[in-house]
């Protein structure tokens, strides 16, 4: 059996109260995919929808967007796991193609977290977790981060400054990012000025500053088979590595506290599988939904030992000058987090970079890129290794 | 004649300060918290503790289950304090959520609000007790063992 290509990826831009419905949304996303691939709808022989349910009012949107988007009489369905639903559907995605089932397959995420308010939606994240035994206490998933963030601090030495300097990275470039919702510039004097919005107290130890932002987004990945692939694309990256795994919901099962045991699991399966090593990846697109998420991927990856994550930030090798670029289009602490669009997001990003394509924020000459995309507090990890 | 309602037995309403679950097999974690008592399940087959508890082991795929008592003193693992709530939760902050390892299993739940953030420390010695809320709501929280 052959490979699997990406011919396609868009995203809409990440936004604060995006005018308009899900489905409109869904196709600015899909759209630039399209025009990406340079494909027509007949081209695709299903596609794969995927959000995080409750932010909007439409069940099964799945149907929706195959009939807006042109994709009718072709199958379709919804795919679900938190902030990782896109790589999931990628995940499937790619077992589809692999199967021989289908030719060529659309992964279309999605979120319109500005239907509700940020209480509601903070309410609605939380119930991500276990509604039964820890949802009743008022939990957020701040406050879950906020608790890693803690042990990995008494542990280590981390400290709040380090957190600080992850989101003065991707401040620098959610500035060249033009669609990112945060685009002004943070310095790490802001987390201690308390005139600024950055320094204020969400769940200790995390501050406003360390919490990226909800938004509206979309995005679309298009995949195909080997012989596809090269047929329809002269720029084909292929998927070399897939990881996923998943862990106890609530903490009481759990017993690592200072990184993601998902995201360990995840990135094992997917260097086996590729045949490579974090030594080899030269451009990553890791889970900031906080800064402590960071700090802790570039450990759960292997892209420092454990404990050391700091180190990387403090010498500044996760800039896109670095030994190890990381989230060089802003991540989610600046591009925002429309959880169903985020994982597609990170794998644009990362089809782009490898493909040189990635403007202001393109690392040098890119061979093998990874993709670390974490559904709710760890209880979901996909990593994805792409390759040109 | 009219059709005796059945009853439906929907204690879980009652945990936490808004419950999202009605109707569970453990129920009577509820009946204990009445009693001032956090219990466990145990399950007869293999011996396993399961906090918070379960109806079913799905080491044995068996659901002979007992009940245990969370007694004596866990360490705490990690904690938050929230500043910024939920909904629903708005005029409970600030809180401290937090975990405590009792070896065998763990326990997620609130710190008690007596207790300041800066007398905390990771893997000091806290005690689960029962507690009421004033809307009748009933819970636990860790207080200092």
């Amino acid at each position: 059996m052959g490979k699997v290509g990406i011919i396609g990826v868009g995203q809409s831009s990440f936004v604060r109260g995006y005018p308009g419905s899900i489905r409109e949304l869904a196709f600015e996303g899909f759209r630039e995919a399209m025009k990406d691939a340079q494909i027509s709808v007949n081209d695709i022989d299903a596609s794969i929808v995927c959000s995080a349910p409750e932010y909007d009012k439409q069940r099964s949107p799945a149907g929706v967007f195959a009939e807006y988007l042109g994709l009718i009489p072709q199958p379709t369905c919804y795919l679900e796991s938190l902030c990782s639903s896109s790589s999931m559907g990628l995940r499937v995605a790619y077992s589809l193609v692999k199967s021989g089932l289908h030719d060529v397959v659309a992964v279309i995420g999605f979120q319109k977290m500005s239907e509700i308010s940020s209480a509601e939606s903070q309410e609605r994240m939380g119930r991500g977790a276990d509604i039964q035994w820890e949802s009743p206490f008022g939990t957020m998933m701040p406050a879950y981060y906020a608790m890693y963030a803690r042990a990995h601090m008494e542990k280590y030495g981390t400290t709040e400054e380090d957190l600080a300097l992850i989101r003065v990275k991707s401040s620098t470039y959610g500035q060249i990012n033009d669609k990112a919702v945060y685009r002004k510039p943070v310095s790490l004097d802001m987390f201690s000025d308390p005139e600024s919005p950055m320094s204020g107290p969400v769940a200790s130890p995390l501050r406003v500053g360390d919490c990226c932002a909800n938004a509206d987004g979309s995005s679309c990945v298009i995949v195909a088979n080997e012989e596809k692939a090269k047929a329809l694309s002269d720029k084909p990256v292929w998927i070399l590595g897939l990881g996923a795994a998943s862990t106890s919901v609530n903490l009481a099962g759990r017993d690592l506290f200072t990184g993601l045991t998902v995201a360990q699991e995840a990135a094992r399966q997917a260097y086996e599988m590729a045949g490579v090593g974090p030594n080899d990846i030269d451009v990553a697109e890791v889970h900031d939904c906080f800064t402590i998420a960071e700090l802790m991927a570039y450990e759960n990856l292997g892209f420092a030992k454990p404990g050391e994550g700091k180190e990387l930030i403090r010498s500044k090798e996760t800039y896109k000058e670095g030994s190890i670029p990381i989230n060089v289009d802003g991540g989610l602490l600046s591009k925002g987090h429309p959880v169903g669009a985020t994982g597609g997001s990170q794998i644009r990003t990362i089809v782009l970079q490898l493909r040189g394509e990635a403007g202001q924020m393109q690392v040098k000459d890119p061979e093998i890129g990874l993709v670390h995309n974490i559904g709710g507090v760890g209880l979901y990890g996909c990593v994805t290794i792409l390759g040109r | 004649m009219a059709k005796k309602k059945k009853e439906v037995d929907d204690r879980f309403k009652k945990f936490g300060i808004v419950s999202f679950t009605g109707i569970t097999k453990v129920n009577d974690f509820i009946g204990y918290l009445e009693q001032g008592r956090v219990m466990g399940t145990q399950c007869k087959g293999c011996g396993k503790k399961y906090f918070p508890p379960r109806a079913d082991c799905f080491h044995c795929l068996d659901s002979d289950m007992e009940w245990f008592e969370v007694s004596g003193s866990g360490k705490l693992v990690t904690y938050s304090q929230l500043q910024y709530a939920p909904l629903g939760f708005e005029s409970d902050l600030p809180y401290c959520i937090a975990l405590l390892d009792y070896g065998e299993y763990k326990v997620f739940g609130r710190i008690a609000k007596e207790i300041p953030e800066q007398d905390l420390r990771l893997g000091m010695d806290m005690k689960t007790e029962v507690v009421k809320h004033p809307n009748g709501q009933l819970s636990y929280q860790f207080t200092k063992a």
